[in-house]
Parts: structure tokens; sequence; C-alpha cells
């Protein structure tokens, strides 16, 4: 209750200060942009890939990503920075130390949240639970139940983010873990089915939240052309309504652009997802206009 | 009420419209790649710099010596390198599984795929353990009924590859057929049950390895196969490995 006071007051000064600095009119005319930075499946690839490596030469790096984020963040301070999992595994820096070196950089680069993938598993409950004090930042997911497992109270379904007076709702979905992760990791935690739990968390962060923009962290992977049962980013953005935006993983899919999906009820959903090893970086910008200015035309999708 | 008032209201009214939801009018999206013209933030490289230098340093540290470069298309039914990895894991991984159960492996069967990389002439490091096996599969032994081992043969005798075997000799006649198969010089009795170590890929049936789902008993070992290579890399001096006949096929 007492950050939520917080939050009105805060608000409530900046709309003075608007007032007082620019006059009634910037308020309503000049929109809102909210950028939105991601990575998934960086797999603790923490150093670039070297010149003579055969497929990424020269690509990728952490250090490198700091400065680009930092770049972007200094041209709009309204920026969230979300990873969809598969932190862990790939480079010696995992069997080294456990994910440590990982997740404190990701503090460094203030990501905000991640969703949790089939290798964050990889040292299991223990192993991901033993990192955490190093993280700085949230860990969402709304499909796995952690109750009966050492995660407990660790991960929440969602985190609501509010930028520039834009409220922003991240939820989390991961992937089936029977068959793909060793039960021995994964121990008491149970998979929940993704597309109705998205279905429930949409509603609950539009109607209840009244969230301006939601996105889906999901690691459920891009598309899965010879097995349309399976739960994909695409399938998920055609069954469900109010998500804007999914920021995918898992299949390692390298998209040159976002893709634009029709979701339930006619309307447009972005799926993006940037391939692995923390070669790309995703950005998305939201421009939020007063509703007025909107209704005429609709929105206009550049990708 | 004074004008301050006036000014904090029309304030509040101002935050209360800015809570209404509001609608996205455009959206921009593209993904950006990381390259060498990005400069690196150096507060950031300095901190991972040590962590660096730890991993390297114990790496690269040089445990023992190839005489040559071996590949795992080197041959046709047995390979060098995979003779060599499938005899580390009996050696390694016999011991440990005598001192939980009190018997013994009776051989071993590997996958050819799971051989990641060639092993170079000079000198080898954990490094080399890591290119061999980067991912963190371990161990495990099957208690393997002799109609699921007769399964395992014939898999191996139509696979025709050199998936890595120790302790088990398989002999094919000249058109492919299993001619000869045994353990430790004994033919093997498919009414007897075996114990076969193998990794947890395979045991879950990967490769069409569909036998090991007859197994009566699966024992974990905790031992991942990295970590017996590189035991055996720290106790070993030079390393010699040969392609022999322990799978062979006949020429007439």
């Amino acid at each position: 209750m007492k950050r939520r006071e917080f939050i009105q007051q805060t608000t409530a000064a900046t709309a003075l200060v608007g007032l007082g600095g620019f006059g009634l009119q910037s308020f309503s005319s000049s929109p809102k942009k909210i950028t939105i930075l991601h990575t998934n499946d960086v797999h603790s690839h923490i150093d670039p890939f070297g010149p003579q490596d055969g497929r990424n030469p020269n690509q990728g790096g952490v250090a490198r990503r700091a400065s680009l984020i930092e770049g972007i963040r200094a041209e709009n301070p309204n920026t969230l920075l979300l990873d969809a999992g598969d932190i862990f595994q790939g480079t010696p820096y995992f069997n080294y130390y456990g994910g440590e070196l990982e997740f404190k950089l990701m503090s460094m680069l203030k990501y905000d949240a991640a969703t949790i993938g089939n290798h964050d598993f990889d040292n299991g409950l223990e192993g991901l639970y033993a990192q955490l004090p190093h993280a700085k930042f949230d860990f969402v997911s709304a499909n796995y139940d952690f109750s009966n497992t050492i995660m407990d109270t660790h991960t929440k379904p969602y985190k609501i983010f509010i930028k520039n007076g834009i409220k922003i709702g991240v939820f989390g979905l991961g992937i089936q873990l029977a068959g793909l992760v060793d039960k021995n990791m994964y121990k008491e935690t149970v998979y929940l089915n993704p597309v109705e739990i998205a279905q429930d968390m949409s509603r609950i962060l539009k109607e209840n939240e009244k969230c301006d923009l939601i996105i889906c962290l999901s690691h459920l992977g891009y598309n899965y052309r010879n097995n349309s049962e399976k739960p994909s980013d695409l399938s998920l953005a055609a069954a469900t309504k109010d998500i804007d935006l999914i920021i995918g993983g898992h299949t390692h899919t390298f998209l040159k652009k976002p893709t634009v999906v029709k979701n339930s009820i006619d309307k447009n959903v972005l799926v993006n997802q940037v391939g692995c090893f923390g070669i790309n970086l995703g950005k998305i910008d939201f421009y939020f206009d007063s509703a007025k200015n909107k209704s005429s035309e609709g929105v206009s999708i550049l990708v | 009420m004074n004008f301050k008032n006036l000014f904090l209201i029309l304030g509040l009214l101002l935050a209360m419209s800015c809570k209404t939801q509001k609608d996205v009018s455009k959206i921009e999206g593209k993904n950006i790649n990381i390259n060498d013209s990005l400069q690196s933030i150096t507060s950031i490289e300095n901190f991972i710099k040590p962590y660096r230098e730890n991993i390297n340093r114990d790496l690269d540290s040089i445990l023992a010596y190839s005489v040559d470069t071996y590949s795992k298309s080197d041959g046709h039914l047995n390979t060098a390198i995979g003779n060599l990895m499938a005899d580390v894991i009996y050696e390694e991984a016999d011991p440990v599984f005598f001192k939980r159960t009190g018997a013994h492996i009776d051989f071993v069967l590997m996958n050819h795929g799971g051989i990641r990389s060639i092993i170079s002439k000079g000198p080898i490091s954990k490094r080399t353990a890591f290119e061999l096996m980067p991912f963190e599969n371990s161990i495990v032994v099957s208690k393997l009924p002799g109609a699921n081992v007769k399964e395992l043969l014939d898999y191996l005798a139509k696979a025709k590859r050199a998936h890595p075997i120790s302790k088990l000799k398989i002999v094919l006649d000249k058109d492919g057929y299993l001619a000869e198969s045994s353990v430790n010089q004994v033919p093997i009795d498919f009414n007897k049950t075996y114990y076969v170590a193998t990794n947890d890929y395979l045991i879950n049936g990967g490769d069409g390895m569909d036998f090991f789902k007859g197994s009566e008993a699966v024992y974990v070992l905790d031992y991942k196969i990295r970590n017996a290579l590189i035991d055996y890399f720290m106790k070993t001096d030079t390393i010699n490995p040969v392609a022999d006949d322990r799978f062979i096929q006949l020429t007439d």
C-alpha cells in the first residue's frame, strides 16, 4: 500500500512539473515512448566469439552489449531490459561458477526481469536457488508452480513496471520439462498449460491491473511446424488476446525482424526472438498517444 | 481554497487522467547485431577478467600428451578416439560401480555422436575434455536382460557406426550379420543379464537405442563423462589409443 501511495504521489508531482515547464498542451500531444530491449538463450556466452570462429566471428560479448544498452538508455530512459531464459550452460563460465557471473553481469547491465529456461535447471533447483543472491532482477514464471520446491516464493507470475506513467505488465512462461530436463533437476516443479495461463495472465494484467502494455517472456519456442500441438510463441499469440509483445527463446531462432501475428480477436501481436549467445539484441519501441489522437488511424507497425 | 490548493487539485486531476489505460499508436521493432563495431565497457570487461583468467589457467594446465591427432571419422566400426573414450568410462566408472553395488560393469556402450571434437596431437588439458564433452551428460549403468543385449547387438550390426564400446567384442559376417559377440572373451549368453555402462542420454532412448527401455534397473553414478575424462587424463602421462578388433566385419 505504501508503495502504491508513493507511485501516485510521484505521478502527481510529475504532472505538476509538466504543467509548470511545458504547459497543458504538451501533456496530451507528445507521444510517450517505451523501449523494450531483450535477449534470450545467452547460454553463458560472456566473451565475444573470436575472429577465427567458424560461425559467428567477432560477434556477441557482454561488455559490448552493455555499451549498446547504455547508449539506448541514454536516448530513452524509459527502457526495460528483459531476458527470455537459458541464461545458463554453454561455456566453462557456467561449469566453473554455476551461473554466478552470468547473474552478476546481468545485474550490472540492469536487467529488469528474466524468465526461466530449461537449461536454467541444469544444476538442479538447488543450483538455480544458490545463484539467486547474485541476481538483482526478478524472475517471472506464471506456469511453473514451484510451491513444493526450494524455489517457492522466489519467482513471481508477473511483474509490473511503471515508466513515464505507462503501466507495463510482464509475465513469464516456461516449456514443458518432462522429457527435456532430468526429473532430479526440476523435482516437484509443476508445469501448467501455458496457453491457459497466458489467457489468465493477460486478463489479470489488462482488467485488474489496468496495464497499458502487456509483455510475455516466453521460453516455449518460436514455432513447431511438425508438431502443431506443442505450444509455441506463434500458436500462443493466435490463441490469446491483449498481449502486445511475446519475447521468445528456446529454439535459437534468429529472426531478421519481429513477426506480426493476429491474435484471437484479430489484433496484431508482435513475436520476437534474437537467436542465441548474445549475438543480437532485440529492440521494440512502443509509442503511446492519448486515446483521442489514436482512434482515427490505428496502430502503425514498423518492423 | 487558496491558489496552492487549486494547483494541487489540477495536478491530481491530471494524474488521474494519466491513470486511464493508454493506447499504443506506433511500434518500431528491430534486432541489432552485437559485434566489434561496438566499444566494450571497460568496467564490465575488468569485472569479467579475473574469472576468465582463473578459468583459462585451470583449463589450459597440461594434464597429459597425445602422440597423434585422433578423430571419430578415422575408422569404420571402431576408432582410436572412440575406443579411448569407452575404455576411460570403463576404467573410471567400474570402481565407483563396484564400490556401490559389489558388481562389475560388463561392458560399455556410448554413442558416436557423443564425441564432440578431435583430440589434437600434443598437450592435453581440461579444455580438451570440455571440447570432447561440452554437455553435462553423466554415466549410468543399466542392468540389461540378455534379450535386450541381443537387440543392442542387432542395433550395432545394423547401424555399422563406430559407436564406442569397451570390453565388448562384436564380429559381423561378410553380409553384415552378427557372427560372434563376447564379453571378456566369454560368448554372450542371452539368458543372462549384463551390467552395461552408458550415458543418461542413451538410457532414455537417445539415438534410437530403445533396447535400454528393457533395463531391469538403472544405477545413476553421479559421475559426469567429462569428469571421468579429466580424471583419466590427470593420471595418464601419454595417450596412444588404437583402432583394434573389438568391432569388425569379416571380409570373406
